[in-house]
């Protein structure tokens, strides 16, 4: 194997180029990416980027000196459209061809959107840095109401931002309870307290009929009939695993690039890593696609490995682990959250927002979640198996 | 020069935290008896270090796992690229006294 092209230029993509070379790989390398910039931390576009404290240099991921030793070619503002069946070549949006003995899939995901907003100024997605410095700009314009619409963690950051900076905020949520397919209903409610604390009104159990507003937003219509103002929208309700270019690879898709442990694809020599990969996984005791920072960091290495022995081998089993920053409380999360779960605060006091809580299904403890605690997050964290039934899933 | 705390009272494995009279926090851990400080926040992103894992000299960032070796502050693994200034340790009767430097990190 002489050549890898890396499809993604995000902290998967950067991660598996760093592992590559860490295992010794010297043949040549290239990075294909959507965006014109070059690997940039996403975790603080919806905090201190967005609020103004980061500049866009601090987001650096690598350095020059590194990249000069990674030794990578960057194909960076532009996009693969097509993998050919045999994964040795890729064609790219501008019509130019890669040729290359392995292809690693790291194309992330895209915000899912809501009909409606084609046209209308003021209605924002945050993924992109570049996103990040069109919703700051509507921010800081003087504006005062903000609607953000999904009160799951990126929703809830930017409504934390948002308040910050002096605006009015309304979160809209279409389910009754916030966070409640990550925390659990219990914790979820807890959690999406901070709302109120902070002045943030959150309606929750409501959808959204439409937008009012000709050229620019003007107003969130729900489906009671309420018109909210709004200067600036903000929809935050999940992402969709940007596959589409796989058609005609051979490469089987389904919610994401459907993998085995080792992160190895139906294809010779394709693996996937990062939020697109749909990987088996010991906490969650099936496929799935884990969208955490932290992850994007270590299975690279697992793709890699898989990659230049040509034998995929599952990792060690490390829970799955997130954080999220808003209103000075920093949530953690490790382990993976079942329904029914039952948590148990072992520390602290939901009242003061500083806590740590252990999930428990049949006795065993399967997540730790806290607020405000990190001291003993992390030691309980390290404590966590996975759940016995989930040792064994299909490959 | 701070005085930090009685040796007794920050036990191998522990950290403190000196916020008073420094110009940024700093921790003081005692790693299997050998006493370290080190500036307490990581050098990656705000998160204090005197509540991070420590194994040897090692202090893991409870935040993202950037780890840093306590003997020079410098990283040892990514996300964190920049190193922590450190500073001098002494016992005097007793008591953690720490002698804060203001300097550039190694």
């Amino acid at each position: 194997m002489r050549s890898v092209a890396v499809v993604g230029a995000s902290l998967a993509g950067l991660s598996t180029v760093r592992a590559l070379r860490a295992e010794g790989f010297d043949g040549s390398l290239t990075v294909i990416g959507a965006e014109r910039h070059e690997p940039y931390d996403r975790p603080p576009l919806s905090k201190g980027f967005l609020k103004g404290d980061v500049d866009a240099d601090a987001l650096a991921l690598g350095s020059p000196e590194e990249y000069q030793d990674l030794d990578v070619r960057w194909l960076l503002g532009r996009t693969a459209v097509r993998l050919d069946p045999r994964a040795t070549a890729l064609t790219l949006d501008d019509g130019r061809q890669v040729q290359t003995d392995a292809v690693v899939i790291a194309t992330g995901a895209t915000p899912r959107t809501i009909a409606g907003t084609d046209g209308l100024r003021g209605i924002h997605t945050l993924r992109t840095l570049d996103d990040a410095h069109a919703l700051r700009a509507d921010l800081v314009s003087g504006r005062p109401h903000l609607v953000v619409i999904g009160a799951g963690f990126i929703g809830a950051e930017v409504a934390s931002t948002a308040r910050a900076l002096g605006l009015e905020v309304t979160i809209v949520e279409a389910t009754a309870v916030p966070l409640e397919r990550a925390l659990g209903r219990e914790m979820g409610r807890i959690c999406s307290g901070l709302h109120a604390d902070h002045g943030v009104r959150l309606l929750c159990g409501i959808g959204v009929r439409g937008f009012t507003g000709t050229d620019r937003v003007e107003g969130v219509l729900l489906d009671d009939g309420r018109l909210l103002p709004a200067d600036v929208v903000v929809v935050g309700v999940g992402v969709t695993p940007a596959t589409g270019w796989l058609a005609g690879s051979g490469v089987e898709v389904a919610d994401g690039v459907v993998c085995d442990s080792g992160c190895a694809t139906n294809v010779p020599r394709v693996v996937a890593v990062g939020d697109v990969a749909n990987c088996p996984n010991q906490f969650t005791g099936r496929r799935s696609r884990i969208e955490h920072w932290t992850h994007a960091t270590e299975q690279p290495k697992t793709a890699v490995r898989t990659l230049l022995s040509g034998t995929s081998a599952a990792p060690p089993p490390v829970p799955p682990y997130f954080w999220s920053d808003q209103y000075h409380a920093r949530i953690q999360l490790a382990g993976h959250v079942s329904p029914g779960d039952e948590p148990r605060v072992v520390e602290g006091d939901v009242d003061s927002r500083s806590f740590v809580a252990v999930y428990r299904r049949d006795g065993h403890e399967v997540a730790v979640l806290a607020v405000n605690q990190p001291k003993m997050f992390n030691r309980l964290r390290r404590t966590l198996l996975p759940f016995p039934s989930a040792v064994r899933i299909p490959s | 020069m701070i005085t930090v705390c009685r040796v007794e009272d920050l036990p191998p494995g522990e950290a403190v935290r000196v916020t008073e009279d420094v110009p940024a926090p700093v921790a003081v851990f005692n790693a299997d008896g050998e006493l370290y400080a080190v500036d307490d926040t990581c050098t990656h992103q705000d998160a204090s270090l005197a509540d991070g894992w420590l194994e040897g000299c090692l202090i893991e960032c409870p935040l993202h796992a950037s780890a840093f070796d306590l003997r020079t502050g410098l990283p040892t693994c990514l996300p964190a690229k920049a190193a922590l200034r450190t500073h001098r340790v002494t016992v005097e009767d007793g008591e953690i006294r720490l002698h804060v430097s203001v300097g550039e990190p190694a």
